[in-house]
């Protein structure tokens, strides 16, 4: 079968990590808005976060263009819902559960869409976090990460978590945006203007255009010099 | 035809590379060296540096020793925290440890923590990276207090805190979110332990306990272990049976009788050396 023909096989311009976690009262999710061309920061107002449904809100890392392609395919489908007049509106955990098959079919045919997504939102009333990956590795968890996000991001919010079982609204804002600002010091393919995307109850809230420059601090700089 | 090891020029010997190829090409893998997976950090306080480690050491995926300790005495105004292959990391530390001994000797002075990062990196560069030895070196001396991360290929850096192995992100993550200048010693104790744990919890690489090593201008003093963090479970239940639980119907009695009684001598048989 096999005609010589094969797909592209690693990303052209991607986004780096996104970070969630559920909190006291819902979802919280944070991605930067840097578009990275290799080691070009080629786009710095890339919106890697988007609102589905009122229950749900998708952010990926991995290949802008394939972001942008699977963005269009589910804002396409819920228009579908809706002109059809939807029984049920797209929740979180039908919109993980779509995208995990559809991910995995694509990787089984040797043509993967090169993300890594976190779904965020609602489940039946439950709050619901959860990973996609681009071969199909799927989990729901209360903290989950994309890229450097899981090395540098995870660790510090169990850390929160095990001081603190549940976070009110402003903790987890001031932890995410702290995550942020350790992957802005610490990935080279980081940047420091964001979104963050708020999941309650009562429906999706993005916040665009927020920037953590003014909060990084550079005094260590001054202890720096040589190498011995 | 077997080859005879020529051990007339210093440094590794590679003679044996194309063999093991292919050995490996057939089917016979190559032994699993023992590596220190690893979380390890050191960070300058106000009155000098704290060192901390993990203390799992891995050999491919099984844990290989549950409670090693990762902080090698150099001096006593010095000690080093090591990350890599755990042979290369004990033998350079010894190495390291009697050179500076004998530098001390000869200069009549306490070592400057920059000879021993001299030396180390001297050392490693010349081995082209082929020592697995990634290092964190920390002490203090008559001019300051001094961290240094070392890399198995020589190059050092001078910091006011870092964090080296596996764990070393998890472990970097909470340094760039709480270090501060001049922190006061149980802070300084405090921000170590955590990050450690960091990759104790999130890397699993690193486990076990977290050991620390405060060194001050009065001296060293090595913390073994500083938190138990993993603690072996107890058993919930108990898998012996109470007496009784067998009831016993009837007993009966025989005591063995002894029929017939013989000497037998036994003679020293001679060992077969044909």
């Amino acid at each position: 079968m096999n005609t010589g023909k094969s797909h592209t096989m690693y990303p052209s311009t991607s986004g780096t990590s996104v970070v969630g976690l559920v909190y006291d009262g819902g979802v919280m999710l944070a991605a930067d808005s840097l578009g990275s061309y290799g080691s070009l920061a080629r786009f710095r107002d890339v919106k890697r976060l988007f609102k589905v449904t009122d229950k749900a809100a998708l952010a990926c890392s991995g290949d802008i263009a394939d972001y942008q392609f699977i963005r269009e395919v589910i804002e396409q489908k819920v228009r579908d819902d809706v002109c059809g007049g939807y029984t049920r509106e797209l929740n979180a955990g039908a919109l993980h559960c779509w995208l995990t098959r559809v991910l995995y079919n694509r990787r089984s045919r040797f043509d993967p869409l090169w993300l890594e997504c976190v779904v965020a939102g609602y489940k039946d009333d439950e709050p619901f976090l959860g990973y996609v990956d681009k071969i199909g590795t799927a989990f729901e968890a209360k903290e989950v990460a994309t890229g450097f996000g899981l090395h540098f991001a995870v660790p510090m919010i169990r850390e929160a978590r095990e001081k603190k079982q549940n976070l009110s609204c402003d903790e987890a804002r001031k932890l995410l945006t702290e995550c942020l600002k350790v992957l802005y010091y610490r990935d080279c393919r980081a940047h420091f203007k964001y979104q963050l995307a708020d999941i309650t109850p009562e429906g999706v809230t993005i916040h665009d255009d927020l920037n953590l420059k003014k909060e990084t601090n550079w005094e260590v700089a001054n202890y720096i010099s040589g190498y011995e | 035809m077997m080859e005879v090891v020529d051990n007339s020029y210093p440094g590794f010997q590679f003679s044996n590379f194309a063999r093991n190829e292919n050995l490996v090409a057939k089917g016979f893998p190559m032994p699993n060296s023992r590596k220190t997976g690893t979380t390890i950090a050191g960070i300058v306080f106000k009155d000098g540096v704290v060192l901390g480690a993990d203390t799992r050491a891995t050999e491919g995926d099984i844990i290989a020793d549950k409670n090693c300790s990762k902080i090698h005495y150099l001096q006593p105004n010095m000690y080093c925290c090591g990350a890599g292959t755990a042979a290369d990391l004990e033998m350079t530390t010894q190495l390291m440890a009697s050179q500076l001994e004998l530098h001390r000797l000869n200069t009549g002075r306490q070592v400057p923590v920059v000879a021993a990062n001299r030396m180390l990196k001297q050392m490693l560069f010349r081995y082209q990276g082929y020592i697995g030895a990634a290092l964190v070196l920390g002490g203090v001396d008559k001019h300051d207090s001094h961290i240094y991360s070392i890399h198995p290929h020589g190059s050092t850096d001078r910091l006011p805190y870092t964090t080296m192995g596996s764990g070393s992100l998890a472990a970097m993550s909470v340094f760039e979110s709480r270090w501060k200048p001049n922190m006061e010693a149980k802070e300084a104790k405090q921000l170590v332990r955590d990050a450690i744990a960091g990759g104790v919890f999130n890397d699993l690489g690193s486990g076990s306990n977290i050991d620390l090593c405060i060194i001050t201008k009065d001296g060293a003093t090595m913390i073994r272990p500083y938190d138990v963090a993993n603690v072996k479970g107890q058993r919930q239940g108990k898998y012996e049976y109470k007496r009784g639980t067998t009831e016993v119907l009837s007993t009966t009695v025989r005591p063995i009788q002894i029929v017939a009684e013989t000497v037998k001598k036994v003679t020293v048989e001679e060992m077969d050396t044909a």
